[in-house]
């Protein structure tokens, strides 16, 4: 069994995530202090979880594609994304985003405003009271939306497919590899990428429960 | 030590509007609750933004809509008492102090080891607020702003969540901690107990407008208007109106009171239920009542009663256990006593 599906898979998911935990987090604290148009940021950042992923792909084909502006502009310097590795990643990154934002965004609403007001008034800079407040004790709201994000971005297929298309060994994923062996009557193979996939989602989601029960209290991120 | 607040923000349900100077006093604000009282306090500490008007704290302009300053919380130093007290969950108490206190490590240091000792939580510095009783969260909170540079203290009901031997205890600390303060701070409640035996001035808030400023026992004494008799505690309100110079007629008691100097503007007159006295013989401002109902409460009894072969408004009267059972024991008619000095006259 050829193993390159199982790798690029892992590494489009991994380096999609670190991302999407960033971006997440980021534009989650961003829409939760907005006074104006919180409604249509919510919408626009939670549109790619509920569209088609094929919709996704081909809207990243039209404003990212070789015809595009962003595409001819990169041309300029023999770059193309379509059908790249890069590709695939952007496409995980995409539809993983609206999950870690959500959950991100759920743990931040949930934390009580006053204490917020409290270290205001203390004379602690917003950046402390991110760091220090919000999310310490938004911690399992994160984690999850971390676990979430990360299995969407395994388990990704339509924007792939799309995007990046299915390049045996340089964009061809577990979930594409699934779908070739099916079309190629190669059901033995399919029913291995599957069992892979099954093991990596279960176990990151259990690591998930393990880790959100653990971390009932206490100062740190990470501990 | 000056605050001067003028402010107007428009709400849902009415526009808040206060004006009021604090100068070392603790200065309350009683209202009920939903009137504006903690809308107030957020302006003042800059977590609300005023529609316009101005905040001065010792001669920094905290806010003014027309000069366009409108200063972060942070920048204003302030301290805040949160009815909840607002604890940071994630850390200890000698975290949630130090997270707090200004200057270099060595300051800070120094002030958290200087404050844990003086609220008695050097045993609890490695517990986190969710380990401590409410007394315990008090004086955390206390702790924390006095680490901070605060120069003024604001207090939203501090003891709402508390039963009422706790809240005493630490009704009895908060009195130490406002010496600290040179005895200022901003009060806001809708205890009247409270109110009365921790503040200095007193002005009462209904729907959002700030009525006249009082000291504490000009207010208990002779409130003017119906929210600051109902609020100070008068249990007995009636619609009235104005017969001459010295009578007026409780329109919903269905009686004619006699009052030595009326003022031109009546709208309600209201008695204290201890006030009321019973008499064995008509008189003066001396009615005959039939009892509606008589209510045994801790330590007095609670006597509702209305004018004899009326259906008018019952008033309540409240008289010791012991004088209640002498005049049970002594069988005659009742006659209500409202002594003329002790009856409110409510303009609005």
């Amino acid at each position: 069994m050829e193993l390159s599906p199982l790798i690029i898979t892992l590494e489009t998911a991994g380096v999609a995530t670190v991302v999407t935990f960033f971006a997440g987090i980021g534009l989650a604290w961003m829409v939760v202090r907005m006074n104006h148009f919180k409604g249509l940021a919510d919408a626009i950042i939670t549109l790619p979880m509920v569209l088609p992923p094929t919709v996704v792909g081909f809207f990243l084909l039209l404003f990212l594609g070789k015809r595009s502006m962003v595409g001819r502009f990169l041309l300029q310097w023999d770059v193309s994304l379509v059908f790249t590795f890069q590709a695939a990643v952007i496409a995980a990154i995409v539809v993983s985003l609206p999950l870690m934002y959500r959950t991100a965004r759920g743990a931040f609403e949930q934390l009580e405003p006053n204490v917020i007001y409290a270290a205001q008034t203390l004379g602690v800079s917003e950046w402390r009271i991110f760091w220090q407040v919000l999310l310490p004790n938004a911690r399992s709201g994160i984690l999850a939306g971390l676990v979430l994000s990360f299995t969407r971005a395994l388990g990704e297929f339509g924007a792939t497919i799309m995007f990046a298309g299915n390049i045996p060994g340089k964009t061809q994923t577990m979930s594409t590899a699934i779908y070739a062996a099916v079309q190629a009557n190669d059901y033995a193979l399919a029913f291995d990428w599957a069992m892979v996939i099954v093991f990596f989602s279960l176990f990151f989601v259990v690591l998930m429960n393990w880790w959100i029960a653990r971390s009932g209290r206490g100062g740190c991120l990470w501990n | 030590m000056e605050l001067m607040v003028r402010i107007k923000k428009k709400l849902r349900n009415f526009t808040l509007d206060v004006d009021f100077a604090v100068k070392e006093e603790v200065f309350a604000l009683l209202g009920a609750s939903g009137c504006g009282k903690s809308m107030t306090l957020k302006c003042i500490a800059g977590i609300e933004t005023p529609d316009s008007g101005v905040i001065v704290l010792n001669g920094r302009v905290l806010f003014d809509s027309e000069q366009k300053i409108n200063l972060s919380p942070q920048k204003r130093r302030i301290g805040y008492l949160f009815q909840n007290y607002a604890l940071f969950p994630n850390m200890t108490v000698r975290d949630n102090i130090r997270f707090a206190a200004s200057g270099n490590d060595a300051e800070k240091l120094q002030k958290v080891q200087a404050n844990l000792e003086r609220f008695s939580l050097l045993d609890l510095a490695e517990a986190y607020p969710a380990e401590l009783s409410g007394g315990q969260q008090q004086r955390v909170a206390f702790a924390r702003i006095l680490a901070s540079d605060a120069e003024l203290l604001l207090l939203d009901e501090p003891f709402s969540a508390l039963d009422s031997y706790l809240k005493w205890q630490l009704e009895l600390e908060l009195r130490q901690v406002l010496q600290s303060y040179e005895g200022t701070a901003l009060l806001v409640s809708h205890d009247r107990g409270e109110v009365y035996r921790l503040a200095d001035k007193v002005a009462v808030i209904n729907q959002g407008k700030m009525e006249k400023v009082h000291e504490k026992k000009a207010l208990f004494q002779r409130p003017e208007t119906l929210a600051a008799a109902l609020l100070t505690g008068c249990k007995n309100v009636s619609v009235a109106s104005r017969i001459d110079d010295h009578h007026v007629r409780a329109e919903e008691w269905q009686l004619d009171l006699m009052i030595a100097d009326l003022p031109a503007k009546v709208k309600y007159v209201g008695i204290r239920a201890h006030f009321l006295e019973f008499r064995q013989l008509p008189g003066e401002n001396t009615i005959p009542v039939d009892i509606v109902q008589v209510i045994e409460d801790t330590f007095s009894m609670l006597v509702m009663v209305r004018k004899a072969g009326s259906d008018g408004k019952a008033i309540r009267c409240e008289l010791p256990k012991q004088k209640w059972q002498q005049f049970q024991a002594a069988g005659v008619d009742l006659y209500l006593y409202l002594p003329p000095e002790k009856i409110m006259v409510l303009a609005y």
